[in-house]
């Protein structure tokens, strides 16, 4: 599978529309006072309480308005032509930033319809009466050879500046991933961060009662779209990771009546145990350069951590021999080490070890306890599980020092990492039905938003950002 | 310094989870084995209408709920009543000798997940483990873990996690 977009560097606005100012003007006939057009609706009133953090750029107020189209024509990407899509993909980098609390965007469907020309030449004076501050212009054209080059602007209004802008050109099926690119431009310049929006996420759906729950192994993108289920239920499936290109996904199943982990390849839906071995599997983990795959083994009762070459075939090497159980483990963002937790102080704590099993010490002494750990994208912090009375979210220094807990509800659990480091996600047990969500909060703790999902979800991973 | 007062830790909390432990709640939606009012089944006596020896029904109904064993939160190890219910177990294991077992390692919702595998496995081979020890040939007994998949009691109270926290020795049928 290739996820590689086609990056299209736009020179100037001159180059960029030169070749079809003429056809711009001519299809999109928009009145002047293109406010009348202004459709109040779905945009800021629907009701997602946002909280705003004291990050002075979250108080940004960013119109995002609809992508314009140089010729409304036909294509495969939305049954209602180009210029629909441009209204679509200016919705989707609206909800982008919307739901993960993120400046004060302003939607395309509250906001004035840019003309094809407009969008390198906004105008300025509409958006400054509308108190925006930044401005999000786009454009969607269709290409002759079927695909679409979608063009995203971020301008400042006060300043009457452009700030950045970047093209892709994508198949018409991947038309939301140049819209999160967008999102992800949007966000990269303004706050400084990483991207994150274009990125997906393995998690594992969940149905029926407590008692006799169906657990599938699913697939989406980093907003929930792109749904997909891979396993039809009949074994439970458990704990996915995505490997860091994407390509495959190690999970645990019960397809033989004993737990396993299976590695997935998604373009051929082949799979193949991790290991040859009649010794139960779990807790798969990939290394950050996808060469190794981590697992805990349970032989006579005793669970250690392995690790094995992602190429297959490999043999096997074991990195931890106490007594106790030890289970999970993430690397650090340079593989030279991993976080695990151990019970062998007597509870689960969080313990560092080299990345071949040296020098294994224990970093967690904050009290209650330390369970699946994952190291940060950016190298500096830990999540995981802090189980005092009830289970919450946490970070905490490489050292295990300043530790912070995130969340406070009954049962939250199995924190992953958004690529960027900016934001975890988890997921959320409900007491007494054993419901399950997940949900993300960022590392203030103050931005917490459930993922929508279509039926229970658990186990969530976080994959990077697509290339 | 520290490794003392975990030490000591640690065996407090042993001592507490002794005392503390008691026989699980039997909620009454419980699942009724199909052949309850049997008194005192004696396998042997078995007619022929009835289950076949070393099948699940005949095993479940020779054990009268001493096909499970408890535990306390976190813990494995055997005490006292799971000891009297594994001599059941390996008794008729060893009058059967065609029969064949799984032992299943649960635990309750109130762990996670990973961890609750780990746990489960460490409770299937402590009760397998003892069964070995009363004579049962290790060749005819196999573990599996569900974690916290297989709850046997739902809801979130200390009764249900009581009885989720088990070990179940399951026939294996042919």
């Amino acid at each position: 599978m290739n996820f590689r977009l086609a990056l299209v560097t736009i020179l100037t606005p001159f180059v960029a529309f030169a070749a079809m100012p003429a056809a711009a003007q001519q299809v999109l006939d928009l009145p002047d006072e293109a406010e009348d057009m202004a459709q109040e609706g779905e945009g800021e009133g629907e009701g997602t309480v946002v909280t705003v953090t004291a990050d002075s750029w979250n108080d940004l107020g960013i119109a995002i308005a609809s992508f314009a189209t140089n010729r409304d024509v036909p294509t495969p990407a939305n049954s209602s032509g180009t210029a629909a899509l441009g209204l679509e993909l200016s919705r989707v980098v609206y909800n982008d930033l919307r739901f993960n609390g993120l400046f004060r965007p302003v939607g395309p469907d509250s906001l004035p319809r840019p003309s094809y020309d407009q969008i390198t030449d906004p105008a300025w004076g509409t958006w400054r009466g509308r108190s925006a501050e930044m401005l999000v212009h786009g454009y969607v054209r269709a290409n002759d050879d079927g695909r679409l080059t979608v063009g995203c602007y971020l301008y400042d209004v006060e300043l009457e500046i452009e700030l950045v802008r970047e093209g892709w050109v994508v198949n018409p099926g991947e038309w939301r991933r140049a819209a999160h690119k967008c999102s992800d431009l949007v966000y990269s310049r303004l706050s400084g961060e990483d991207p994150f929006f274009d990125s997906r996420i393995a998690y594992i759906a969940e149905t029926g009662p407590p008692e006799a729950r169906i657990k599938r192994l699913a697939i989406m993108d980093s907003d929930g779209a792109n749904h997909r289920f891979i396993t039809n239920g009949q074994s439970t499936a458990l704990t996915p990771r995505y490997s860091p290109d994407y390509s495959q996904i190690a999970y645990l199943s019960y397809v033989d009546g004993n737990p396993r982990i299976y590695v997935y390849d998604i373009d051929s839906g082949r799979q193949t145990l991790v290991t040859e071995s009649s010794n139960p599997t779990f807790a798969p983990r990939w290394s950050p350069d996808g060469r190794w795959i981590l697992y805990s083994m349970a032989i006579a009762g005793n669970t250690d951590i392995y690790r094995v070459p992602s190429s297959g075939g490999g043999r096997p090497e074991r990195l931890t021999f106490s007594p106790a159980i030890e289970v999970g483990g993430s690397y650090s963002p340079d593989g030279s080490r991993i976080v695990f937790e151990s019970d062998q102080s007597g509870a689960q704590q969080c313990y560092i070890m080299n990345a071949d099993g040296s020098n294994q010490r224990r970093i967690s002494f904050f009290g209650g306890r330390c369970a699946t750990p994952e190291w940060s994208p950016r190298g500096d912090q830990i999540a995981f599980t802090h189980i005092a009375g009830d289970f919450h979210i946490a970070v905490m220094n490489t050292d295990g020092r300043n530790m912070r807990t995130l969340t406070n509800a009954w049962h939250d659990e199995a924190p992953t990492w958004a690529p960027n480091g900016r934001i975890i996600q988890f997921f959320r047990t409900e007491r007494g039905t054993g419901n399950t969500s997940i949900w993300q909060v960022d590392l203030t703790g103050e931005n917490e938003r459930r993922l929508r999902t279509p039926v229970g979800a658990s186990d969530p991973a976080w994959g990077p950002v697509l290339p | 310094m520290k490794r003392l007062i975990i030490a000591v830790t640690l065996t407090s909390a042993l001592a507490l989870s002794a005392c503390k432990k008691e026989p699980p709640v039997i909620v009454p939606d419980a699942p009724q084995d199909t052949v309850a009012p049997t008194p005192t089944p004696t396998p042997t006596a078995t007619t022929p209408p009835g289950p076949q020896p070393g099948s699940q029904s005949h095993f479940a109904a020779a054990m009268q709920g001493a096909d499970t064993i408890y535990f306390d939160t976190d813990m494995y190890n055997i005490d006292n009543e799971d000891g009297a219910a594994l001599r059941r177990q390996a008794e008729y294991l060893l009058q059967f000798s065609n029969a064949r077992a799984t032992v299943e390692g649960h635990a309750d919702e109130r762990g996670t997940r990973d961890y609750n595998l780990a746990l489960g496995e460490r409770r299937a081979n402590a009760a397998k483990n003892y069964l070995v020890s009363l004579g049962v040939p290790e060749s005819r007994l196999r573990t599996v873990s569900y974690g916290e998949e297989r709850p046997a009691a739902t809801g979130s109270t200390e009764a249900a996690w009581a009885r989720n926290r088990r070990a179940v020795t399951v026939m294996i049928e042919r």
